[in-house]
């Protein structure tokens, strides 16, 4: 599903070059559920941004499901994040002026769905995270922990092949944070694919594959069960 | 169209977001529609109740009058227009219908019993009722017998019944107009008024009687308005009756000493300055317009700025550089609109005010075009002013537009 070969990505400030990724190969199969782990700075978020389509490396080859993103224009990467994709962030990012069921919508206006499939939708997503009474409110009216299970259902509504989370329980207590990885277990338990980045062993040790990563180079991808270490 | 939906959707959830700031951002819109609107409604409305005085004198009325430069009106050389044109004009050019000459009798003072009043009297014969499309509302109008007779009859205008203290029913009551008696016959129709003078204080009596009292005075004021027979052929009849004219004046006058034009042509002339004004007024405003732009363009950079970090996630949930911009054009339109749309109210109120506070001043009327025009035209001023901010959200790079603080 993903495979990518020779990753990199460098930015430019003034005569410095940072290497933020350094030549990654990697390969993520459906109904995986990776833990992207590394200390900060290390190049989790930009990797992350790459899988997502967000962003477009310096060099090296991205196939996401047979197709070489390289080969895409603007629009075709908004289409492949409108429907491939789900982000989840470490700060929500949810749209302040709209109601819970309009924000968990959004990523269906891209499709041109119409409002009341739309709605529909939403509502059954919103149901799959434990949310359906709380339609009507807005973002502000939520805590913490609901507002990253609205940023759940909203990725999720479109039907993604890819739930990405990038720090996800970053700005959560420990207790919400556990609520939100078993919401995560959960969806991998239904087939869902998911890519976790994180910080925190607790949280990885959610996960089924554990990807490490230090200075933009992967330096080990083991599997949770086994704990076989695959790479150096 | 889905997507047009959507974008209107989102375009108006933002403004309503922030209520005041976007009625403050469309001062300048609202002060240059309302300006546009309350002159026009003025304006039209004026050259509204002008074509209305006029209506009636349709493009087979022709009228015949002396053409005078300030040139020969300061040397005396003043161009009248003569007992023989109107004879050449009867006899002498075929197409013609209906004759009426109005002469203007310089006897102002008009008394009744212990009333004297000031007045126009014009000497005309029984076809000024159907050549200027005006009838008597009492009694009858002049007919060609009391010319023949110069039987001394006068129909008066509707506005004299009161200014002379006459009975309800003057009909049959004597009034003096200089120093002869007439009889009165008939009461005009009322005309109403053309900016706070009455169009109803006159007096009608016999062309002959009038040519008797004005005597010696060989060559009085007069204009011929005229009908022709076949309405298609209005130019044909003006230039024969032009060369006629000219033929029996033999070389003693220029052509430029008269002039014949249709009676629909004081109209156009109206609508002519009405057009001018409107434009002027249009352009003035439209500078307005721009500024107002200018104001709604900065809001939506502030605006853009503000939402950064919103745009980066509309980004990363799939929406295109396309849906973005659409997005913030139509906000930009919708806010220009609004704007637009109190203008128009304010305006509109305004002109109606102006039109009722000035005595004898026209109601104020807005065309639909000119509410249209007002509106589609702010709508387009957001649109246009629209496009650099929008284009500046649909080209933000979604990762940085995200990490935005
Ligand atoms: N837009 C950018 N411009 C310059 N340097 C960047 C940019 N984004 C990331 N970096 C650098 O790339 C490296 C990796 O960053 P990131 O992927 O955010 O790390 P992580 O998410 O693992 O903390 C860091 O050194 C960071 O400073
Ligand atoms: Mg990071």
């Amino acid at each position: 599903m993903i495979a990518m070969r020779g990753i990199t990505k460098r930015y430019v400030m003034g005569d410095q070059e940072v290497r933020a990724l350094d030549g990654v190969d990697v390969d993520i199969k459906r109904n995986e559920y990776v833990a992207l782990i590394g200390a900060s700075g290390s190049g989790k978020s930009t990797l992350m941004n790459l899988l997502g389509c967000l962003d477009t490396p310096t060099s090296g080859s991205y196939l996401l499901n047979g197709r070489d993103t390289a080969t895409l224009d603007d629009t075709e990467l908004a289409r492949v994040r409108n429907r491939e994709i789900g982000f989840v962030f470490q700060s929500f990012h949810l749209l302040p002026r709209m109601s819970v069921l309009d924000n968990v919508a959004q990523p269906l206006v891209y499709r041109g769905t119409p409002r009341g499939e739309r709605l529909k939708r939403a509502r059954e997503s919103l149901d799959r995270v434990g949310l359906g009474n709380r339609l009507s409110h807005r973002p502000n009216q939520l805590s913490g922990g609901q507002r990253q299970r609205v940023a759940v259902a909203r990725a999720l509504v479109g039907e993604p092949s890819i739930l990405l989370a990038d720090e996800p329980t970053g700005n959560l207590d420990t207790r919400t944070s556990a609520e939100i990885m078993a919401l995560f277990d959960a969806l991998h338990g239904q087939g869902q694919t998911v890519i976790v980045v994180t910080h925190e062993p607790d949280i990885a040790a959610h996960c089924r594959r554990t990807v490490r990563m230090s200075d933009g180079r992967i330096v080990e991808d083991r599997s949770n069960a086994d704990r076989v270490t695959e790479h150096a | 169209m889905q997507a047009l939906l959507e974008a209107f959707r989102a375009a108006l959830v933002s403004l309503l977001a922030n209520r005041l700031r976007s009625v403050l951002t469309t001062l300048g819109i609202v002060i240059g529609t309302a300006s546009v609107i309350a002159v026009v409604s003025l304006v039209q409305g004026f050259s509204e109740s002008i074509k209305q005085q006029l209506a009636g004198l349709g493009g087979s009325t022709l009228t015949l009058e002396a053409v005078n430069t300030n040139e020969n009106i300061l040397f005396g050389k003043i161009n009248r227009i003569t007992f023989e044109d109107l004879e050449t004009l009867r006899y002498r050019v075929p197409g013609v219908a209906a004759v009426a000459p109005v002469m203007i009798v310089q006897t102002p003072n008009i008394s009744y019993r212990d009333r004297t009043v000031t007045s126009e009297v014009r000497a005309s014969t029984a076809d000024y009722a159907p050549v200027y499309g005006r009838f008597p509302v009492k009694g009858r109008f002049i007919a060609s017998a009391d010319d023949q007779g110069r039987r001394r009859v006068a129909v008066i205008g509707n506005e004299l019944v009161e200014e002379l203290n006459l009975p309800d029913d003057p009909l049959g009551e004597y009034i003096r107009i200089g120093s002869e008696w007439f009889r009165i016959i008939g009461v005009m129709e009322k005309q109403g008024d053309l900016l706070g003078f009455s169009l109803d204080n006159y007096v009608v009596i016999p062309f002959d009687v009038g040519r008797a009292i004005n005597g010696n005075q060989l060559r009085p004021f007069m204009q011929v308005s005229f009908t022709i027979d076949d309405v298609d052929q209005v130019d044909a009849v003006r230039d024969r009756a032009k060369r006629a004219i000219q033929t029996a004046r033999a070389g003693t006058a220029d052509d430029d000493t008269f002039r014949i034009q249709a009676a629909d042509s004081v109209v156009k002339q109206f609508e002519e300055i009405t057009r001018t004004t409107t434009a002027v007024v249009g352009g003035v405003v439209g500078i307005s317009l721009l500024v107002g732009g200018i104001g709604i363009m900065n809001i939506m950079l502030v605006s853009v700025t503000e939402r950064t970090r919103e745009i980066g996630v509309l980004k990363a949930l799939g929406a295109t550089r396309r849906d973005i911009l659409v997005q913030f054009l139509l906000e930009a339109a919708l806010l220009a609109l609004l704007g637009g749309l109190i203008g128009i109210a304010i305006g509109w109120g305004a002109g109606a005010l102006i039109a009722s506070l000035i005595p004898g001043f026209p109601p104020a009327a807005v065309p639909i075009w000119v509410i249209l025009g007002a509106a589609g035209f702010s709508a387009l001023v957001g649109v246009v002013f629209g496009i650099m901010p929008a284009s500046k959200a649909a080209g933000l790079d979604p990762i940085e537009a995200l990490r935005y603080e």
